[in-house]
């Protein structure tokens, strides 16, 4: 019997072995396409020289010292949030609620900050913002932990919920401590008497936070990869029948996982309010909840290939502004170079996992068998 | 495979080549040797282009640096917290002697910039701490916009007067909408103006107003005003900064007294007239200012006078005829002292007549009221700081909501 087979134009295979070689072949070819295709988008549409935009995005992260650091400081946070992110994911607890736990630190550390500044010192100050708000950052990620582990709730949508009851806790309570008043603005906290304000360092406004980011990442390093929690919500992240099997209690180690998570966000919350900003608005967490998602995704949740992702990502959107300072672009251009590379990168991930055949033109053998 | 990707990597390469060429000589690397000996000033920005507030910065901004030679740097999307501070900052390291800001929030962190670099001058527009901070280098300005939105009520009363005697108005009186932001004594200020201008020529004319939390929420804009003119308003004007109020009022026919600059092309059977600030007075003041090694005061407040206070031209299709020529009129009253926006014996408040009145000047958690405001038969605003302190509640405004 004659049996023709009939190939696809295009077929795809997962590919079983990868090496490291190829995969960063893979990611740096990607970056190259991509920043080919910005510049031809930048030369078609703003007829700029695309070298000229890339000097000045370059001018933007490393053109003067305060630009370093302020990359630096940016970064960090980000890092953070991106680090507090990834035992929840790499355990499949899909944890879009990074937003309102880094809120719920902020409105923590604002909250003694207002209500005590003028009650006690530093020395006070400092210890009780931290605790108070690294115990409700993990109090906002504990309760959907808590209900995911005992009613199996849907954990996307009960953290994302979350964050929208605390950006409307944070707009309650800023006017309530709004000043002047009908301002909708709370100012810098204890301006004059720099009360719950964190030190800085060797006259450094942002070392503090670039070390405390650069701590909290090896150490989360060590707990994914070496310590018996570690590897508890990995196996609950791969089969929560395997975990269950093996004896691991898998509704501990939910809630677990979510209360480490919520108190690093909680953190974070904390060094923006008395690290940095030292006010208090709704847009404090500036989308890290979410970009923290990318990052810790884009490096397999690896705590130091977020450096780079997290980099990769700060880089741009420091770009970005630069760029429209220069050349009088709208930001809105900025953000389409990031999205145009941030596209490749996902995109090169594809490639590194899967391989593409094209149908070759052998029918003579499919006619011989 | 590989070699398939690198021949296309070529390829893009050489496709690439002219296209560089073809616009190498656009760049922004060439700079005019003369530009180095000039002063350098930086303007701090909210928003961008798209937001008629700022807009109104940047455009004056620009002019001014041009006039007077000196190199301008408008930093844009810089919001109301560190990232103002960092920005100073950079200002301050590319060699700027001057820096302005122009949103509210931004005060605190200009303040605390201005304290790190006595020998840059901060400029900072909206602002009410530069009179009890106590630095030298760190100034506040604003404009007497209420003389600016009672002109724009003037207008606005014309027309109701105009709709009025047609037997066209929706309800028993004349009734305006207002879309606020924030119930800030700015907008207090800012929408009790525009009614005292509106009353002092239809004396029957009540006002609603709405808030919308924002500075700048088009969506929120829009829908406050469209609740405004299903709920009965003749005419809407707003203090928020998006076109959401303008577009709502052009949709539903309704006129409108704009706020920031001319809408009319957008709206070109609705606009009437709008009131705004002109800062290159403030500007040139202050970069002469610092060119000549002057002192500056805390505050400045601009006024008709100074020509800081304008109005746009008037859009004859939807405004009241004669309006052009009763705003002249009132213009000059304004001038020589003739006329006070917030005479004393045209309002009253829980119906009875002010004759004192302790506002909140000095900027304090309490709000606590500070300073005796009203003297010789009128409030006097914008004299003790150069930011709005009216915040009474005048009878004939009714408030929709507060929640802001």
């Amino acid at each position: 019997m004659d049996k023709t087979v009939k190939e696809p134009l295009i077929h795809i295979t997962k590919r079983r072995m990868v090496s490291k070689k190829r995969e960063w072949t893979v990611r740096i070819v990607s970056i190259l396409l991509a920043l080919i295709v910005c510049a031809i988008v930048t030369a078609v549409t703003t007829h700029l020289n695309p070298f000229a935009v890339y000097a000045s995005m370059w001018n933007g992260s490393f053109g003067s010292e305060r630009k370093m650091w302020v990359l630096a400081k940016e970064l960090a946070i980000l890092l953070m949030v991106s680090v507090a992110l990834a035992p929840s994911f790499k355990m499949k607890f899909w944890n879009l609620g990074g937003e309102g736990q880094v809120l719920a630190g902020v409105l923590a550390t604002a909250a003694c900050m207002v209500y005590l500044g003028d009650k006690m010192g530093n020395a006070g100050m400092i210890p009780l913002s931290l605790i108070s708000a690294i115990a409700l950052g993990a109090l906002w990620a504990f309760v959907p932990a808590f209900f995911k582990a005992k009613w199996n709730t849907n954990e996307t949508l009960f953290t994302l919920m979350m964050n929208y009851v605390g950006i409307q806790l944070v707009a309650y309570y800023i006017i309530k401590w709004e000043s002047p008043k009908g301002s909708g603005k709370v100012g810098i906290i204890n301006q004059n008497t720099q009360v719950g304000w964190l030190p800085s360092l060797g006259g450094k406004p942002y070392l503090l936070i670039v070390l405390v980011a650069v701590l909290v990442t090896v150490l989360m390093y060590i707990y994914l990869r070496y310590t018996k929690h570690g590897f508890e919500l990995s196996v609950v992240g791969d089969s929560q029948n395997t975990a269950k099997y093996v004896g691991i209690k898998v509704d501990r180690v939910i809630m677990r996982t979510l209360v480490l998570t919520g108190a690093i966000c909680g953190l974070t919350g904390w060094l923006m309010v008395a690290g940095t900003d030292h006010t208090i608005t709704t847009t404090l967490a500036g989308g890290r909840g979410f970009l923290g998602v990318l990052v810790a995704w884009l490096a397999h949740f690896n705590p130091i290939g977020m450096l780079l992702s997290g980099f990769l990502i700060v880089f741009m959107s420091r770009g970005a502004s630069e760029i429209s300072t220069a050349f009088g672009l709208n930001k809105a251009f900025g953000d389409i170079l990031t999205g145009i590379i941030l596209f490749f990168v996902i995109g090169s991930e594809f490639f590194i996992n899967y391989q593409i055949h094209f149908r070759k033109s052998h029918r003579k053998e499919a006619a011989d068998v | 495979m590989k070699k398939k990707l690198v021949a296309f990597i070529v390829c893009l390469v050489m496709v690439m080549m002219p296209m560089l060429a073809a616009c190498g000589g656009g760049g922004g690397g060439e700079e005019e040797p003369a530009a180095e000996a000039a002063m350098k000033v930086g303007l701090i920005c909210l928003h961008d282009e798209n937001s008629t507030y700022d807009l109104n910065f940047i455009n004056a901004f620009n002019e001014s640096c041009k006039k007077l030679g000196v190199e301008g740097i408008v930093k844009t999307n810089v919001p109301e917290g560190q990232e103002c501070y960092d920005t100073a900052g950079e200002l301050v390291d590319e060699g700027c002697t001057v820096i302005f800001a122009d949103s509210f929030g931004h005060e605190d962190f200009m303040i605390q910039a201005a304290k790190e670099y006595p020998d840059v001058q901060f400029c900072h527009a909206t602002g009410t701490k530069a009179h009890t901070e106590g630095l030298a280098n760190y100034h506040n300005a604003f404009a007497a916009i209420y003389e600016g939105r009672f002109l724009a009520g003037v207008a606005a009363g014309m027309k109701l007067n105009e709709i009025k005697e047609a037997g066209n108005l929706k309800g028993d009186v004349p009734k305006m909408g207002y879309v606020g932001a924030f119930t800030y004594a700015e907008v207090v200020s800012g929408y009790t103006s525009f009614y005292l201008g509106a009353k002092s020529v239809c004396p029957d004319v009540v006002m609603d107003v709405t808030f919308t939390g924002s500075w700048y929420d088009e969506t929120a804009e829009k829908e406050g005003a469209t609740n405004l003119i299903n709920g009965g308003c003749d005419l809407i004007s707003q203090h928020a900064d998006s076109m959401g109020a303008p577009t709502a009022c052009e949709n539903a026919g309704i006129p409108d007294v704009s706020y920031n600059g001319s809408t009319v092309d957008a709206c070109p059977n609705t606009f009437i007239v709008a009131s705004k600030i002109n800062w290159s007075p403030y500007y040139e003041y202050v970069i002469n200012a610092v060119q000549n090694g002057e002192t500056m005061e805390p505050d400045w407040t601009g006024t008709i006078a100074t020509g800081s206070v304008e109005l746009t031209e008037v859009n004859e299709q939807a405004a009241a005829p004669g309006t052009v020529e009763k705003l002249e009129e009132v213009k000059a009253g304004l001038e020589d002292g003739s006329i006070h926006v917030y005479d004393t014996s045209t309002f009253t408040v829980e119906g009875a007549a002010l004759d004192s009145y302790k506002a909140d000047v000095d900027t304090d958690p309490a709000y606590e009221g500070d300073t005796e405001v009203i003297s010789d038969g009128y409030f006097h605003e914008s004299e003790y700081r150069s930011a709005p302190y009216f915040d009474l509640q005048i009878d004939g405004i009714n408030l929709l909501d507060t929640a802001f």
